[in-house]
């Protein structure tokens, strides 16, 4: 069912010659969520993204977008808006023009436009820098000002294209969590494409998880964290392993597998690395079958009983933790 | 010694001292000796050292200098104006519409291949083309756009601005197709994803950021065509004057002293062109 806004796209696919970017992807991202893209580099998120955005037009299949199709629409007249990687400001112009870019398109009077302008920078918390120029600004304050520029249009769909890897680590988490009262505030869609799984983590109501040109998987980053449905999501999400048993591969959390005496688990195997990471310790271990497995012990567990590296242990699991996955 | 070689201070004026005596030998002194010759005084048969003010008298008295100054200006705003339009096009489509790199290059020396033949042959080959009885003429006639040879064609202003916009768009076409070649692909997409037309980009984006690509184009045409004389002379048949044939005219007379004063006015008018267009543009910050 398509409610109010939603954004659907149908068999999507873009060729460039021979080669397949996007391939027939079909997906719903619900009217007001936070929905991510994420996938290796050279997956097609980013031209999915930008056929969305409407900057690169689809081989096959279509955009539709509150009910009408948009694939062949002009950007700015799709109801959505873009916020470019590098942000894409214009360096000649100072913040509050930038900001003002669109409306002054529209033919909107100077003095309407100055103020519009200046409550939508009130909003990212710029409006001290109205009248300085990018280049005099710092990563996150560009940012912000290429937020308020797309955000100035009344998008339904804000798309997002790596909007946080300029920044440091610092301020890349702080500035995630402004994206995200962003978005509540303003109960729009966001599509943000990241490779980062953190991030997508840490701000999705839904992860789409792409590689080679489809969708791996889709669904509330809870679901997909835990229930990885094939073995790139498991292992491209992280903290899982694959394991290859006599029924078939399954992931499972690293926390979630044990350490026990050797021949007491249900598999045997060597310590090959320890490492300490604070509040647990990397157990990493190779098991029968040559598979590295990798388990998270808790710091004072794993205290309790140190192991040396290349000591026999055994591996042991809850069966509830497996899932099993397609290779 | 090595206390004096450690001195910061003079191992900079060292560093800069090579240049400086190159400029000095070869651009300073000359310059100087021309503005100490304008102030000699001239007879029919001799020149003598002298600091008077005659030659300068005698030149904003003329009436003919003012018209010949017009008429340099005339011939290089026209100029200015059909360069601009045509390097700018020319570079637009090269940086923004020819997608391969390899394109580009190829067809940025295409633009270069006129270069490889000097100034004065490429001026010359218009002269059969546009004659009474030339190309263009018979072309006309043939096709019967006309019925009698047009005159205007060579030995014209027209001829003369003709050949000054063939020689020297390549002059404007470079540094806007630098600056256009620096602008960020994204900011033209982010405009159109503002609701940018075609049009309104080019306005707006383009124009602005290929300025000082443009001021520097400017400055060269203007400048080349304000000290030209020898296109003035061919194309014109030498029915046109602009200062550049005011000056040889002056020196096939030895009159130099009087040919050294029209050539500080003219060089101070230059200057005076290039700090206005300067003010528009800081190019110092593009270089």
């Amino acid at each position: 069912m398509t409610t109010g806004q939603d954004l659907e796209l149908v068999s999507l696919t873009k060729r460039y010659g021979e080669a397949l970017a996007v391939n027939r992807i079909d997906h719903h991202f619900r009217a007001g969520s936070y929905a991510c893209l994420l996938g290796p580099s050279g997956c097609g998120k980013s031209t999915t993204l930008r056929m969305i955005a409407g900057h690169e037009a689809p081989t096959d299949g279509s955009i539709v977008l509150g009910g009408s199709d948009v694939s062949w629409m002009p950007p700015a007249r799709r109801g959505t808006a873009m916020m470019f990687q590098n942000y894409a400001l214009f360096p000649h112009l100072t913040v509050i023009d930038n900001v003002a870019f669109s409306l002054k398109m529209k033919g909107v009077e100077a003095t309407v436009r100055r103020k519009k302008a200046s409550a939508m920078l009130d909003l990212v918390d710029m409006v001290r820098y109205a009248d300085r120029r990018p280049d005099q600004l710092s990563g996150g304050q560009q940012q912000r000002v290429a937020l308020a520029r797309a955000l100035i249009t009344n998008p339904q769909v804000l798309l997002l294209d790596e909007p946080l890897s300029a920044l440091d680590p610092f301020l890349r988490i702080r500035m995630r969590a402004e994206l995200k009262r962003l978005q509540r505030e303003l109960g729009i869609t966001f599509i943000h494409v990241t490779h980062s799984q953190d991030e997508a983590l840490a701000l999705s109501d839904e992860i789409v998880v792409m590689n080679n040109a489809v969708i791996e998987q889709a669904g509330p980053a809870r679901n997909v964290f835990n229930r990885p449905r094939t073995e790139f999501v498991a292992r491209f999400m992280g903290g899982h392993n694959v394991i290859a048993l006599p029924q078939g591969h399954f992931a499972i959390r690293s926390d979630r597998v044990s350490l026990t005496a050797a021949t007491q688990g249900r598999l045997d195997g060597q310590v090959t690395g320890v490492e300490y990471q604070g509040g647990h310790v990397l157990l990493t271990v190779r098991a029968a079958g040559d598979q590295e497995i990798a388990a998270i012990v808790p710091e004072d567990a794993y205290f309790d009983k140190p192991m040396q590296q290349g000591a026999d242990v055994g591996l042991s699991w809850d069966d509830s933790a497996l899932h099993p996955v397609a290779v | 010694m090595r206390k004096i070689l450690r001195n910061n201070h003079l191992s900079g004026w060292l560093l800069a001292a090579p240049l400086s005596l190159v400029l000095l030998c070869f651009l300073v002194l000359p310059i100087v000796m021309i503005v100490v010759v304008s102030f000699w005084g001239a007879t029919e048969f001799s020149i003598y050292p002298a600091f008077q003010f005659d030659n300068y008298q005698f030149l904003f008295g003329s009436p003919v200098t003012y018209s010949v100054f017009l008429n340099t200006f005339k011939y290089a705003a026209i100029t200015w104006v059909f360069t601009l339009l045509i390097g700018f096009t020319v570079a637009y489509f090269l940086a923004f519409h020819v997608r391969s790199l390899t394109w580009q290059i190829a067809l940025f020396l295409l633009c270069t291949i006129p270069f490889w033949t000097s100034n004065i042959i490429r001026m010359i080959s218009w002269i059969p083309f546009l004659g009474r009885n030339g190309l263009a003429n018979s072309t006309l006639i043939s096709w019967g756009v006309i019925d009698a040879p047009v005159e205007w064609l060579l030995f014209s202003d027209f001829s003369v601005i003709l050949a000054f916009v063939h020689l020297y768009t390549l002059f404007m076409v470079v540094p806007i197709f630098n600056t256009m070649m620096r602008i960020d692909r994204s900011l033209i997409e982010a405009a159109y994803d503002n609701g940018a037309s075609g049009f309104q980009t080019l306005t707006n984006v383009i124009i602005p950021l290929a300025k000082p690509g443009i001021m520097i184009g400017s400055i060269f045409v203007v400048t080349l065509v304000m000290g030209d004389f020898i296109t003035v002379r061919f194309m014109s048949g030498s029915q046109s004057a602009n200062v550049g044939r005011l000056i040889s005219n002056d020196i096939a007379l030895l009159q130099y002293p009087s040919a050294a004063a029209t050539a500080v006015v003219l060089l101070a008018t230059v200057l005076l062109i290039i700090a206005v267009l300067l003010r528009f543009v800081d190019i110092r910050k593009e270089l």
